[in-house]
């Protein structure tokens, strides 16, 4: 069983935990995921973290109200605690000097960037930040992004604050004026593959971290199995960070929809049992 | 002489709709008929065909005398894991096979009294304290499956303070997430590891070693030896079109989802698993048949086997084959896939087959499997499932120093069940095994030896 110490709620749908994990704390490293299971009926689904505090034994999670799980996640309050955690898993980022770093993210990829670009940073790289979001309201730990950068960009859809356009309208403006050395992004699928696509064309080697469907997260079911370089990988061990540039797209765009429509079924029925429960609490 | 009493089994076309175990189990007349067929030879052969070298000839004496709790004694003595064996042991290939009275007739059903006596036990003696006089020495057992349970039970009863690391929320590995219900029910399992509890061993889970700590850790905490069973990892898939298409899954996942997530009771638990109405299953080893026999059960239509060889060649248990053929699934024979089609969705929807034929023996004896060209075509399907074969684990030996491993990724470990690294043990799937009973003797086998390295 793990506490939850501290909640946050850094938008309508985007919440911050912290939760005593001391072992996942001080092991963890840039770029690793765990895997949470809420309850006996839960199911196991990763999650990127976003912090550690080790002198607390704590790991901060920042997630969007999505589906059921994360929505039933973000019902837990301080002092609740979750069923399972398991971590840290996957393939640390790798952190050396690199020269200049562009370091991109989108929506809740934001939190997960932050370890990111503070161990890049540390080693000596220059880091370019690009945040993008559908809004302002939507921006999400400016300060702390600010802090951990050499500068920080953000791009708002429709231009409510920062630059209007999406991450990769700023990208290309740094790439043309920058010698950039490498580039980082983390989000939605979509975002991550247009900018690999863009990067494409300058020959600019990108990492993107990668968050398909995962069961156990150890290495065992194959739930997660991606397309690199024509080769079957499996994120929760060999990733979940992969040359951007030789990842199948449109094969993960199609696996990360396998479960859509039991997923709305288990949201739905979710939202009415919270509805019902709304009501008797009124009552 | 008397027949072999037959273990009653459920109708088939009963039992392929729920979970419930498909063999009955003998009555107490039964058992004691069958274990009055043992011929007590002065060398009885039986016991050199158990890898966990259960005193078969002593326990089926005392069956024989009514005597239920002295035959759970002596075979407690050796397993730690009584009511699985009787129940997922290939005996036919095992102990039963060395029976001398299956020369003439049909061998002892060791097997059947084995989980008769265990399941009597459950039933009748109230779980004892063992009175183990601790050593004050610490162990640590990497993985709940087979081989980390075996080892552990015997680390225990020696008088090891024994710690578990098990990596999912639950124990037991391919146990709990690999076996179905039918085959092997959770509460069976679940007291066995209630057995292994009450020996002081302590679980810990969530704990993935290498990651959550290091075997390095382990080591400093003052553990003097660690045995790793951490099984079988990513699953193989057949490296042909299509095999990443929606509603493919390889069998570790289709069973992971159902068996240790309760997929099939979705929405009621969170975890969603395609209901396919018409399955096709590749493979022909037991994974396969249990993945059959699974879909069968959670609504499957029509459910196809397909295998390159032919159900000779099928390294599946003869018990398990006949209780699927039984069930209702159609065995396709000498054909393997060679194309998966998607819907346009990206759904499989079909998949492109050819048939095979098989060679003149090669000096080996095997014979292999060749396809006919031109002899292609297609079954119609919304769900396939890849019972391939699996790789080791590689999280812990690759971020372990000093662990070599073979070229399949297998620990390298000597005669004495140790890796190429003083003091770290391992068996079971990791290094080498392939099934329960093998993983469980090479966990004995491990157990041996640490108590022999610890003391000298």
């Amino acid at each position: 069983m793990f506490k939850i110490i501290k909640k946050e709620v850094l938008s309508s749908v985007i919440k911050s935990f912290e939760i005593e994990a001391k072992d996942i704390a001080k092991n963890i490293k840039p770029g690793q995921f765990i895997v949470l299971r809420l309850n006996e009926k839960g199911e196991r689904f990763p999650l990127t973290v976003a912090g550690t505090n080790l002198e607390k034994g704590t790991i901060k999670i920042i997630f969007q109200e999505a589906g059921k799980s994360t929505t039933q996640l973000g019902t837990l309050k301080e002092g609740d605690y979750i069923r399972d955690i398991v971590g840290p898993l996957g393939q640390p980022t790798e952190i050396k000097n690199f020269g200049t770093v562009v370091a991109l993210a989108g929506g809740v990829g934001t939190a997960e960037l932050l370890p990111v670009i503070s161990a890049l940073l540390k080693a000596g790289n220059k880091v370019i930040t690009i945040v993008g979001a559908r809004n302002k309201s939507l921006l999400l730990m400016q300060e702390e992004l600010k802090e951990h950068s050499s500068e920080l960009l953000v791009a708002t859809d429709d231009g409510s604050y920062g630059i209007k356009g999406f991450v990769t309208t700023v990208l290309a403006d740094v790439i043309k004026k920058e010698k950039v050395s490498i580039v980082y992004a983390i989000g939605p699928v979509p975002m991550m593959k247009a900018v690999s696509n863009m990067t494409k064309d300058y020959n600019l080697k990108t990492l993107v971290s990668l968050n398909p469907i995962m069961v156990d997260g150890t290495g065992m079911c194959g739930a997660c199995r991606v397309s690199v370089n024509k080769e079957i990988k499996f994120a929760c061990v060999d990733g979940p960070e992969f040359d951007g540039h030789l990842v199948d797209w449109e094969e993960l765009t199609n696996r990360l929809r396998a479960f859509k429509e039991n997923e709305k079924l288990a949201l739905e029925k979710y939202k009415d049992i919270l509805n019902m429960e709304c009501k008797c609490h009124k009552e | 002489m008397s027949q072999r009493i037959k273990m009653v089994e459920r109708e088939p076309n009963i039992r392929n709709k729920d979970f419930e175990e498909v063999n009955l189990g003998y009555t107490d007349e039964q058992a004691l008929l069958e274990a009055k067929r043992c011929l007590h030879c002065k060398n009885p052969m039986c016991m050199t065909g158990c890898p966990v070298e259960v005193n078969i000839a002593e326990f089926i004496h005392y069956l024989a005398n009514n005597d239920q709790a002295g035959a759970i004694k002596i075979i407690k003595d050796k397993s730690n894991l009584p009511a699985v064996c009787g129940r997922v042991c290939p005996q036919e290939k095992q102990c039963e096979s060395k029976c001398i009275l299956g020369i003439k007739q049909e061998p002892i059903a060791i097997g059947n009294l084995e989980r008769y006596a265990a399941d009597w036990a459950s039933k009748n003696i109230k779980e004892e304290k063992y009175n183990i006089k601790p050593n004050g020495k610490k162990v640590a057992v990497v993985g709940s499956g087979p081989a980390g349970l075996t080892c552990a039970g015997d680390l225990a009863k020696l008088g090891y303070d024994v710690t578990i690391f098990e990596s999912l929320h639950d124990s037991g590995g391919v146990l709990r997430y690999g076996i179905p219900e039918f085959r092997l029910p959770v509460a069976v399992l679940d007291k066995e590891v209630e057995s292994l509890k009450n020996l002081g061993i302590k679980f810990i889970f969530n704990y993935l070693i290498g990651r959550t700590k290091t075997v390095e850790d382990l080591l400093e905490e003052g553990f003097e030896a660690i045995f790793v069973g951490t099984g079988a990892g990513l699953p193989t898939f057949p490296g042909v079109e299509g095999e990443n298409l929606n509603n493919i899954y390889s069998a570790n996942e289709f069973l992971v989802r159902i068996n240790l997530m309760n997929a099939f009771q979705f929405p009621e638990y969170d975890t969603p698993v395609h209901k396919g109405k018409n399955v096709v299953v590749i493979g022909g080893g037991n994974t396969a048949m249990d993945s059959v026999r699974t879909a069968k059960r959670i609504g499957a239509e029509t459910v196809k086997l397909v295998y390159r060889r032919t159900q000779n060649e099928m390294p599946a248990r003869l018990e398990e084959r006949k209780h699927a053929l039984e069930e209702g699934i159609e065995f396709i024979e000498l054909t393997a896939p060679t194309k998966f089609i998607a819907d346009d969705k990206g759904f499989v929807k079909a998949v492109e087959c050819v048939k095979m034929k098989l060679t003149e023996p090669d000096v080996s004896g095997r014979r292999k499997p060749i396809e006919i060209e031109g002899s292609n075509f297609i079954i119609e399907t919304d769900l396939v499932v890849l019972a391939l074969g699996l790789n080791p684990n590689p999280i812990l030996p690759s971020l372990t120093k000093g662990l070599e491993t073979d070229k399949k990724g297998h620990l390298i470990v000597d005669d004495k069940f140790m890796t190429t690294r003083k003091g770290i043990f391992a068996g079971g799937d990791i290094a080498g095994g392939s099934t329960v009973i093998q993983a469980m003797g090479m966990g004995k086998q491990a157990a041996k030896n640490i108590h022999k390295y610890l003391n000298n």
